[in-house]
Order: C-alpha cells, then structure tokens, then sequence
C-alpha cells in the first residue's frame, strides 16, 4: 500500500463514445443483454467514490504464478511461457498502488478450464488459469503464465477469439472498477472478432493490445509482453459542494 | 496553443465473458486449491454490528430468462454509514464488516444470495441524507461495460422519497425497479437488464 495520503475527490466521467456501447448485435449475445433506456447520470457520492482495497495478507505465494498455482509439484503448465507486467495509472498518469488485478485465461490450446466449456481441445492437468496480485506503490505489476491459444465460440458460424488474458482491477474507488481483456501484439484475429469490435475507436483498441517487450524477456527462460491500464481519473481539488448555510 | 492537460484515456472495458468464474471464483468454477476462498464470498464475522439481511434476486434478460452466468459484486457501509476504505474520512468502519460482496448466479437457477448487514445512511455531497442503499455492479457474457445499479430497502419510505438519486428519476414509476423487496430478514431484489420493468442503470 501506498504512504501516500488517500483520495477522496469525485471521478472524470466516463467518456462513453470511447467505451464499448452496451448494444453491439455483432456479439449476438449484447442484443438481450443490454439496457435500453438512458442510464441515470449522477455525481460521485460516497458510495462512488470510496471502494474496497486488499491487502497482500490476501495472496498465496504462486498467486502470481499461472505456470506453477496448479500444477503437480515438481511440474508445470505446457506452453509458450510469458512474462505480463505494466503499470496501473489513473487518467491524471498517476500510479495507482495497491490496486487488486485477478486475471483468467484459456491454456496453450484455447481450452478454459470450466465445465459449461465444449471446445474439443484438451485440458492441461497442469494449468488452472486463475491468478492475482497487488500493485507495488508506483502502480507496477507482473506476473507469469503461459500464453492462450486462440479458440473458437459459437457467434457466427465460424468467429475466432484472439489469444487473449481477461484483467479484471480494483482502483480504489468503487466508479473505478474495470473489466477488460488483454490482446496479444502481431495477432491478426484481432480485428476480426466481434468482442473487440464492440469498441469503436481504432485508438482504444490498440490500448489492448500488449507489445512484445524483448527488454523484459527472461533469457532461455519466458518473454514478455507488457500491458499498461489506464483507470479513471480524481479530481483532485478539495473545495465540494454543500448546501448553502451549512 | 495552451499547455496540453495530459489526460490519459481510460482502457476500454471488454465483457467478462461466459468463463468470469474462473478468474473471480474460481472454488466456485470448482478450480480448487489455488486460493483458499472466493474473494468477497464473506462479508462479515460474528462480531460485526448491525441488523443481518439476506439480499438475493435474479437477473434477466430481454426475453425473462434469468442469468446463470452472471457475477454480481456490492459495495456498501457498514451499520453506522462508514465504508471499510481508505478514502472514507469521516471515522473508522466496523472491522468485522467488508462492505464488499461478490457472487456468481447460480448455474442450474440464476440465482444471486448475499449475507450482509443493512447499511446506514450516508450523505450526499450537498449534505443531504441519501438513504440506506446497496451499490451493485454486474458483468457476463454479453454484457460489454459492467453496470451500475443501487438497491434501496422496502422498509425506508420515507427516506426513499427523500432521496437525492431517487428524485432524479424523471419517470416515477421506474423508482420501483431500485427497491428491494423486505419479507423478515430477506430482501429480494430482481434485476431487468431491459424492457417495460427494466433496472434504472446508473452513469456514475
């Protein structure tokens, strides 16, 4: 955790036109799925603006550790292995420390680990794909898998997902929580999937997408990608609003 | 030209997926012995104050079919009004109490239970009372940018009526949808994700 002193100032708003639209009939399951009336607009009040944060008592040890957290001991997952490491900041470029990260993924073959999952490709007894961490003051994180495969869901008659890492983060305001999936550099699934065409700005997408970091690679052992996140901003003034004569 | 402001873009959400459980509860996607519970399946211990609720409902979609792959968290104050977070300024929340909850719907009947406590009444940034209320935000598959709601209580009518959000709902009936159902110690809430009763969702 940060010594810094702690934020309590009213977010930016959303900018909704740069966020995915909550109806995108492409991604066949949005259409029954999404609100069709305006949502209410409202000002940060507490409930907004304060928000869970965790502490490392939290994490095991292999947490950040996707290759060994569920594999037999002595062995590991199968698969090309990365390093994933960046930063969280918010909108001002500050870091956001402390911020929880929980990621999920598909293993080398594409194949999730979960019962409702059909896809014919085989487990690897040795992969789970769950893990988590905590960022270090300056909003740092790392940590080590092995990278998905691409499969195949039951969209159109034949879309493919991208190799891709879901991140789902905690700021430290409840406005701030975030879900959103990490896509690999050089994928060229990724402008035809349907989920990432759900967000319309070309510049948005490309903030998704990870870059092969060959500075950080660990030789003969895992390269790396790094993905920076980008929460939302605090005003950072002091002066709110009270009732005259209060 | 002026300086420039610097501001960053915020990263674009993507869904969660039909597979969120594997990352969120993974001992509920029975992935077992990476941690040792659930985040946020327990919200209090024996010794937190206040009165103990059960909140559950179901989510449904266009065509009234409840969610069996949804996951739903909430945020709330403790008994007295206080969050457990360091950005609340106004004292210490109770340590037996997170304020924070999260749940994956039931895969055989869309089900969303929560074991908590009713919260206290927290101002408004004018310094109006808003009253006890419940934050929810819900991600799945199909659903692109998770959505904000707020649970209200049956039993508070006349803190709901003057109730700063609640007043805002230009369409009166539509205050319905954001009142959970009190019968004893349980609260029902339902979520409509759209249609004639769909859920006021929140821009916060």
């Amino acid at each position: 955790m940060s010594n810094r002193k702690p934020e309590t100032g009213a977010f930016f708003p959303r900018d909704r036109a740069w966020q995915p639209d909550a109806y995108t009939p492409w991604y066949k399951t949005s259409v029954l799925r999404s609100p069709q009336k305006a949502l209410l607009s409202i000002n940060n009040t507490l409930s907004e603006m304060t928000g869970p944060v965790f502490g490392h008592d939290i994490l095991g040890e292999l947490d950040d550790d996707l290759i060994h957290n569920f594999a037999k001991p002595g062995e590991s997952a199968i698969g090309p292995r990365i390093i994933v490491h960046g930063r969280v900041m918010d909108e001002r470029g500050r870091g956001v420390g402390g911020a929880l990260l929980e990621f999920w993924q598909a293993n080398a073959g594409g194949r999730y680990r979960h019962k409702k999952e059909g896809y014919v490709a085989a487990l690897d007894p040795n992969f789970g794909g769950c893990g988590r961490t905590i960022t270090d003051e300056d909003g740092h994180y790392s940590f080590r898998t092995i990278k998905p495969g691409p499969y195949p869901w039951p969209n159109g008659v034949n879309d493919w997902r991208p190799a891709h890492i879901h991140f789902s983060v905690f700021g430290h305001g409840f406005a701030q929580r975030l879900i959103t999936q990490m896509y690999f550099e050089g994928d060229p699934l990724i402008p035809l999937c349907p989920i990432v065409k759900t967000i319309a700005d070309p510049k948005a997408i490309e903030d998704l997408i990870a870059p092969l970091d060959m500075a950080n690679t660990i030789p003969m052992d895992a390269s790396a990608y790094k993905f920076d996140i980008v929460l939302r901003g605090r005003r950072s003034t002091m002066f709110e609003n009270r009732m005259e004569g209060n | 030209m002026p300086q420039s402001l610097n501001h960053l873009k915020e990263s674009a959400s993507q869904t969660a997926g039909p597979y969120v459980h594997i990352g969120l509860t993974p001992n509920f996607a029975e992935i077992g012995g990476v941690y040792a519970d659930d985040l946020g399946s327990r919200m209090l211990t024996d010794d937190a104050s206040g009165e103990r609720i059960t909140i559950k409902g179901h989510i449904f979609d266009g065509t009234g079919a409840p969610l069996k792959d949804a996951l739903v968290e909430i945020w709330q104050p403790d008994a007295a009004g206080l969050f457990n977070s360091p950005s609340e300024m106004r004292g210490s929340a109770d340590p037996y109490f997170t304020g924070f909850g999260r749940c994956a719907t039931d895969m055989a009947n869309g089900e969303f239970v929560f074991e908590t406590i009713k919260p206290g009444p927290v101002p408004y940034p004018d310094g109006r009372m808003q009253a006890p209320h419940v934050t929810l935000w819900i991600v799945a598959r199909g659903i692109n940018i998770g959505l904000h709601t707020r649970m209200y209580f049956s039993d508070e009518e006349k803190a709901n009526a003057d109730d700063p959000l609640l007043n805002r709902i230009e369409h009166r009936h539509r205050v319905a949808t954001l009142i959970g159902q009190r019968d004893g110690d349980v609260v029902t809430f339902d979520i409509h994700l759209q249609g004639d009763d769909e859920t006021v969702f929140l821009d916060i």
